[in-house]
């Protein structure tokens, strides 16, 4: 076989030789090339790409272990702490270290004493967790359980005891609701933002109030732990350790002292106390009680405390100050008042009380049955007298009123740093018909005379409209120590209008009317201020036909809220105060809004007596509110324990005694006073009720 | 007028420098790979360097004939120990490329990277000057390579198979075939290539796919092919410093003192290091092909140009490999990746190159004297 074009060619020796050398020379040519793109290639990636390989290696070899910031302390006016770190021991697994998970966890539940729930906790979460990342064993463990753990290291391996930071508030419970508390991260956030700070153990986020809002500037830097590792995960050495950068503190207006005092004189009751400065409008207390303990939310709070704090009536899982919503009942005739005289209406102006006047079908009574006979804009106020404001509303009309109570602040949103907000309602025959479609009537604008029908506001707004009376300028609230704000808008009212309603709140307090119960005992200092009741149920026709039942023999959820509002020196005020006591039914009068607000605002100018009173007050309440917090606590426990056939018979019959003991202790601790009223664990209706429809 | 006596002068110095060289970079590399120890690789690799040397400078003395005697026979005990290793395979089950002969394992497809070269140069050495453009000069060079390329590639070593065919086919290129039977088989096998690919074992197409893009998958198959990169890249120009690797000293890299030593060299010496190892191999190989290009014999030159163009194949197909140029097939770097068996083969096709440099001085100086 040949080839047939090849053939024509002649081949000899020499040409074949000639062709060896040209392709032998081809060959080391292309081994040259091959060379040098070899090298072009090496010093691409070497070079040119140096800087990603070498991220790559880094990343390859350094694992990087965070170290979760110390949170930034928040600080009261004088720069007390209200909420700091303290040194916690923890100890962690490292589940892939971990050799015998079970006998491991066996002898951890052991040493540190861990509940069935923790283990099983530990146990899902082991099973979950992948590789290096912690899973939390403990924390807030004392010395002694950590060095316990730290000596028997050798056999336990993947256990990793440390030293961290936990987040402590001083103040406890009456800082709970203002600055909220901090918890681990939950699996939303970390979705979210996929920072893997989120998920080191130990590392803390605000979850609520101030901590929440907050959370960015209170949040540090976190440090590094470097150590290299091989590609089998065993730790070679540490590297540089970068210490965590701890965040910034938050200084407060609040001033730390006068808010838990403010908490523990709110007593056994469900109420709130918030006090302005009437220089500036900084807010110095905003307490709501009963409240969560905010260090044991931070904790990680048990299933049943939380069970405990959501069944209760007195609702502490709520910031009444800033959600709760309540009719404004008679604390805003002051404002009523002052748009009265800016509508032309003279002080002395006279009108006769007879205890009810019919508007339209409806007869409307005023408070005191008998009638005050002729009231003057002084009396009226002072002795709370309805139908003088029924009448001269009629004259003015609601838009005027509607008017003056935005400008003393009802209904205004501030911009806090609260998650969360309620702001109440401010009445008009615009918004009735934008949100009802209805007409507004003359029996409307009645009602919101005396602050019941639609009118909603939250104790913060009750405050803010105090201090605005009180100054007549339109201070807003702010919570950050310092802060630079504009100067307030005047309210807009003639100045001697305003003297006029100072002393006829003055009259309230110290001029024999309804507010007695405020007078403070504090020489030279004279409070102004205005009660109120806010009705919660609708008064039937029977009982209208029978006549009304006391506050003290209905049940706790029906009874009426008690109101009060007020600033001292009432000449020249510098606080302003609101005080709100849910379902308070003005039953008890050492508990009732008006003491409460003259008592704390008392600590503002003499901390001393305050107090002593204070201390001797809370031996016939059980105790500060952490004491009875702690035996509320305990009785809920047996109860469970009882309900669930753990407890024995007659240790439960026992139980059942003492529990029964503290609480009607706890929820009506001056029995004297308050003899015929129903104990407040009496089956109360289930969802409480924040909105109570008023009088309508 | 010389003063350096004969046999000293004639001693090749140059191709045992570059030798040396290579060889003993590779040991350092290797001290390092094992943590800055001579056990257990860098001692054994440099022992078996002394004694392959002196086996490759026994071969040099051997006469060019003998080699071109026994290229045949050799071709055939090879060819026959493949199909042994095929055999013993089969009943064992699984793949199986050795024949464990009690005191070591032979790898038979190692030898026939030299032994191709051998059998397809002393073919066209005998084949008349004539018939080199008819068909009688291609088939039968086929079948000599056609035949343990199969197989081999059946065992299955896409690498080693690879080799044995560039290798012989190299050989029928200088041995003066028409050059667009190249270039047509050249395009015929791009046409090929992806049905050929479907005939691939998965762990091969794996490869082959990983290769083609590592990062898909770099904590599976392109673990090695990334983390040789890694490696790579991160050595910059002058490396992160003796003993200072991370890659492999971590265990980041695998194969870290076999196939992907060339990875261990670049992360502490740096592309500096690369290019001293390139062009010592460079060196190398222009010493091979001058030597071909210097021979008057027709199967010696073949045998030098081919041999050299082996040990071309080793060196650039591992680079590639790490270089995430090729796919990951399992070619050692010769002097440098740890191994018995490829330094063997090496020394071997060096020792035959030191034959024939030394029979072709000894040709030219007798002719130089006559003329």
């Amino acid at each position: 076989m040949k080839l047939p074009r090849l053939k024509k060619k002649t081949v000899n020796e020499a040409a074949l030789s000639f062709t060896f050398t040209r392709r032998a020379m081809v060959i080391g040519g292309i081994q040259a090339g091959f060379g040098a793109m070899l090298i072009g290639r090496m010093a691409w990636i070497s070079i040119a790409e140096n800087e990603k390989y070498n991220l790559l290696s880094e990343s390859n070899r350094v694992n990087l272990t965070l170290i979760p910031p110390r949170r930034g302390w928040i600080i009261d006016r004088n720069g007390r702490p209200l909420a700091n770190n303290r040194t916690d021991f923890r100890v962690d697994l490292i589940p892939e270290r971990v050799t015998d998970p079970e006998g491991t966890i066996r002898s951890l539940a052991q040493l540190l004493s861990l509940s069935p729930e923790d283990v099983e906790r530990i146990k899902t979460e082991l099973d979950k967790s992948a590789g290096f990342r912690p899973v939390q064993v403990a924390e807030k463990l004392t010395y002694d359980q950590f060095a316990a753990v730290s000596v028997r290291l050798p056999d336990l391996p993947g256990v990793s005891p440390s030293q961290g930071f936990s987040r402590y508030y001083p103040a406890g419970a009456t800082v709970g609701h203002l600055l909220g508390y901090v918890g681990a991260a939950s699996a939303k956030d970390y979705e979210e933002r996929k920072d893997p700070l989120l998920i080191t153990p130990g590392f803390k986020v605000g979850k609520d109030g101030l901590e929440k809002s907050f959370d960015r500037e209170l949040t540090g830097k976190p440090g590094a732990k470097r150590v290299e590792v091989t590609a089998r995960g065993k730790i070679v050495r540490e590297l540089t350790t970068r210490p965590d950068t701890p965040g910034n503190p938050i200084k407060l207006t609040i001033d730390a002292g006068l808010q838990e005092y403010a908490g523990r004189r709110l007593a056994t009751q469900s109420g709130s106390v918030v006090i302005i400065d009437c220089h500036n409008g900084d807010v110095l207390a905003m307490a709501s009680m009963p409240s969560f303990d905010p260090n044991s939310f931070s904790d990680g709070i048990g299933r049943l405390e939380w069970e405990m704090l959501s069944k209760d009536d007195h609702v502490p899982l709520r910031n009444k100050t800033l959600q709760g919503l309540y009719p404004p009942g008679s604390t805003v005739k002051p404002m009523v008042a002052l748009a009265l005289l800016e509508a032309g209406v003279k002080p002395s102006e006279t009108i006769g009380c007879s205890g009810a006047i019919r508007v339209g079908n409806t007869l409307f009574h005023c408070h005191k049955r008998r009638g005050h006979g002729a009231v003057n804009m002084r009396t009226a106020i002072a002795q709370s007298c309805d139908i003088y404001f029924y009448q001269m509303a009629q004259r003015i009309g609601m838009d005027r009123i509607a008017s003056m109570a935005r400008r003393v602040g009802m209904g205004q949103k501030f911009p806090l740093p609260f998650p969360s907000q309620s702001y109440g309602t401010v009445p008009d025959p615009a918004w009735k018909l934008k949100k009802y479609g209805q007409k507004w009537q003359v029996y409307d604008t009645v009602n919101a005379t005396i602050g019941q029908g639609y009118m909603l506001i939250n104790p913060l707004q009750m405050a803010v409209m105090a201090a605005r009376l009180a100054t007549g300028r339109q201070l807003m609230p702010n919570f950050l120590h310092g802060a630079s704000r504009s100067a307030p808008a005047p309210v807009g009212v003639n100045e001697e209008h305003l003297v006029t309603i100072r002393d006829a709140m003055s009259a309230v307090v110290n001029g024999g009317g309804t507010g007695g119960a405020a007078r403070m005992s504090i020489p030279g200092v004279m409070m102004a201020g205005k009660t109120g009741t806010a009705q919660v149920r609708r008064i039937t026709m029977s009982e209208r036909a029978g006549g009304v039942r006391g506050n003290a023999s209905l049940p706790f959820k029906l009874r009426d809220h008690a109101l009060f509002q007020g600033f001292a020196p009432f000449d020249n005020p510098r606080y302003a105060i609101a005080c709100i006591i849910e379902h308070g039914g003005h039953v008890n009068r050492i508990e009732d809004a008006p003491m409460i607000a003259s008592d704390t605002m008392s600590f503002l100018f003499d901390q001393a007596k305050a107090m002593e009173k204070l201390e001797t007050l809370e031996k016939g309440w059980g105790g500060t509110p952490a004491e009875r917090m702690a035996r509320q606590m305990a009785a809920f426990r047996l109860a469970k324990a009882i309900e669930k056939g753990e407890a024995p018979p007659q240790a439960a019959a026992n139980a059942t005694e003492a529990a029964n003991a503290t609480a009607s202790n706890a929820s009506s601790p001056a029995p004297a006073q308050n003899a015929d009223a129903q104990p407040a664990e009496d089956d109360a209706p289930p969802p409480p009720d924040s909105n109570p429809g008023g009088a309508r | 007028m010389n003063i350096v006596p004969e046999p000293v002068a004639q001693f090749p110095w140059k191709v045992l420098g570059i030798l040396f060289a290579i060889a003993c970079f590779g040991t350092l590399v290797l001290y390092s790979s094992a943590g800055g120890s001579i056990t257990p690789w860098a001692i054994n690799q440099a022992v078996r360097f002394v004694i392959f040397t002196g086996m490759a400078l026994v071969l040099s003395r051997i006469p060019l004939e003998i080699f071109a005697r026994f290229a045949f026979p050799a071709y055939g005990v090879v060819l026959v120990s493949l199909v042994v290793v095929e055999l013993i395979g089969g009943v064992a089950g699984g793949s199986q490329r050795w024949i464990n002969l009690g005191f070591m394992q032979l790898q038979p497809s190692e030898f026939m990277k030299p032994a191709i070269v051998l059998a397809v140069a002393r073919f066209y050495a005998l084949l008349p000057v004539g018939e080199i453009r008819r068909w009688t000069a291609i088939w039968p060079a086929l079948v000599l390579i056609g035949v343990p390329w199969a197989l081999v590639l059946v065992q299955p070593d896409l690498g080693t198979a690879t080799m044995i065919a560039a290798g012989g086919v190299t050989v029928m290129f200088l041995a003066g075939l028409p050059l667009r039977l190249f270039v047509g088989s050249g395009l015929a096998l791009a046409a090929i290539i992806p049905i050929a690919f479907s005939f691939l074992h998965d762990y091969q197409k794996n490869r082959v796919l990983i290769f083609l893009d590592p990062e898909s998958d770099p904590l599976g198959a392109g673990y090695h092919i990334s983390q040789s990169k890694i490696a790579i890249g991160s050595g910059g120009l002058w490396g992160k410093g003796f003993l200072k690797g991370t890659q492999s000293h971590l265990d980041y890299l695998p194969e870290g003192h076999t196939d992907f030593v060339f990875a261990t060299m670049a992360e502490e010496w740096g592309l500096a290091g690369g290019i001293f190892l390139i062009g010592a191999f460079l060196l190398l190989f222009r010493w091979g092909i001058g030597v071909s290009l210097r021979t008057q014999d027709k199967y010696a030159r073949l045998v030098a140009a081919g041999l050299t163009t082996t040990i071309f194949f080793y060196v650039a197909i591992n680079l590639m490999m790490v270089m995430g140029l090729a796919p990951v097939v399992g070619i050692p770097l010769p002097f440098m990746s740890y191994g018995g068996s490829s330094m063997l083969t090496v020394m071997l096709c060096i020792g035959i190159i030191m034959a024939i440099e030394r029979s072709t001085r000894k040709g030219r100086r007798s002719s130089g004297n006559w003329a």
